[in-house]
């Protein structure tokens, strides 16, 4: 697992307050009742702080899911 | 009261907005200034009078992707964002019935939505640091109405809805977000208005004067500053008793 990847993880798992066993690559946006709206936004500030991106907000609308959270991040130039 | 914050102003390169950000940097804030025209030179006069850092970004609030690549360069700068004044507004005037379509989008462009995403960029950055103040200026037109002025009044009023929700909405992220509502306030704005309509005007204020922009700038300061830390959904006229 690369070091971004173990980041992403990490930030999902503290921002979502989730076990650290989740199986991150399923994790929906309202697919579990700790990834609602409000926590959406503080997920999205512990990424831009994580990976030193600001993500547009057609970003934050469309980002999903988990896979969809790295592609948008790769879109910012952060490597997998 | 501002030491080491960094501040966005929109339309801050002229009337209340200037006022606003002389006197954020006045207190020790760093500025940035936006304007649809190249706000370089009022950024520089801010940068040497007062020694704080600033920033000039010609972005026109009405267009979407510039206010994206205006949140942009801030992080870029800064990394976050203290304070947001949403002053950047037109005013047009048409009575009902007499109101083209072409107007109502104009101004709910600028005022409105342009206001909507500045706020919604403001919260972004401010979320990291769990802090930040948003000030919308709206307007007595907004909260009273005035005749002739149907669709500013509105873009103004959206603005009351816009700042009540949002402060409910952020307030646990520990964002403030209120709006200033300024009365007869002399400025290049204003001074477009017939000369009949604005000795009217005048007569209306309890103050007998018109207001400065600088008597708006302070209610602003007292908002962005941690004297208002419990402070937030609040629309705080600036008017001097003006009877509308």
């Amino acid at each position: 697992m690369s070091e971004n990847e173990a980041k992403l993880r990490s930030v999902f798992v503290e921002a979502l307050a989730i076990p650290r066993d989740t199986d991150v690559e399923g994790l929906t946006y309202r697919g579990i009742k700790q990834w609602d709206s409000v926590a959406h936004m503080q997920l999205v500030a512990a990424l831009e702080a994580a990976f030193d991106v600001m993500l547009e907000t057609a970003d934050v609308i469309g980002m999903s899911s988990y896979p969809i959270a790295r592609e948008t991040l790769v879109k910012h130039g952060v490597a997998f | 009261m501002l030491a080491g914050r960094v501040a966005l102003v929109t339309g801050g390169s002229r009337g209340i907005g200037w006022a606003t950000a002389e006197l954020f940097a006045e207190h020790g804030a760093h500025v940035v200034i936006n304007g649809r025209s190249d706000p370089s030179a009022r950024a520089k006069e801010l940068s040497e009078r007062f020694g704080v850092e600033t920033l000039a970004i010609a972005a026109d609030v009405a267009k979407a992707a510039e206010v994206d690549a205006m949140f942009r360069e801030i992080f870029k700068k800064w990394k976050r964002l203290d304070v947001l004044v949403n002053n950047a507004g037109i005013l047009e005037d048409a009575l009902v019935g007499m109101i083209p379509d072409a107007m109502i989008d104009g101004v709910i462009d600028v005022n409105t939505k342009g206001a909507i995403r500045c706020l919604q960029g403001a919260a972004r950055l401010m979320t990291r640091a769990k802090r930040g103040s948003i000030i919308n200026m709206t307007s007595i037109v907004g909260t009273n109405g005035n005749e002739g002025q149907a669709v500013y009044g509105a873009s103004k009023a959206a603005l009351i809805g816009l700042t009540k929700s949002a402060a409910k909405e952020l307030a646990p992220q520990g964002i403030r977000v209120n709006a200033i509502a300024p009365g007869y306030i002399d400025t290049d704005m204003v001074r477009a208005l017939p000369a009949d309509k604005q000795a009217k005007l005048v007569a209306a204020i309890g103050m007998g004067r018109a207001g400065t922009a600088k008597d708006v700038a302070k209610v602003a300061l007292f908002l962005a500053s941690d004297l208002a830390e419990y402070v937030t959904g609040q629309v705080v006229g600036v008017d001097g008793g003006l009877r509308m």
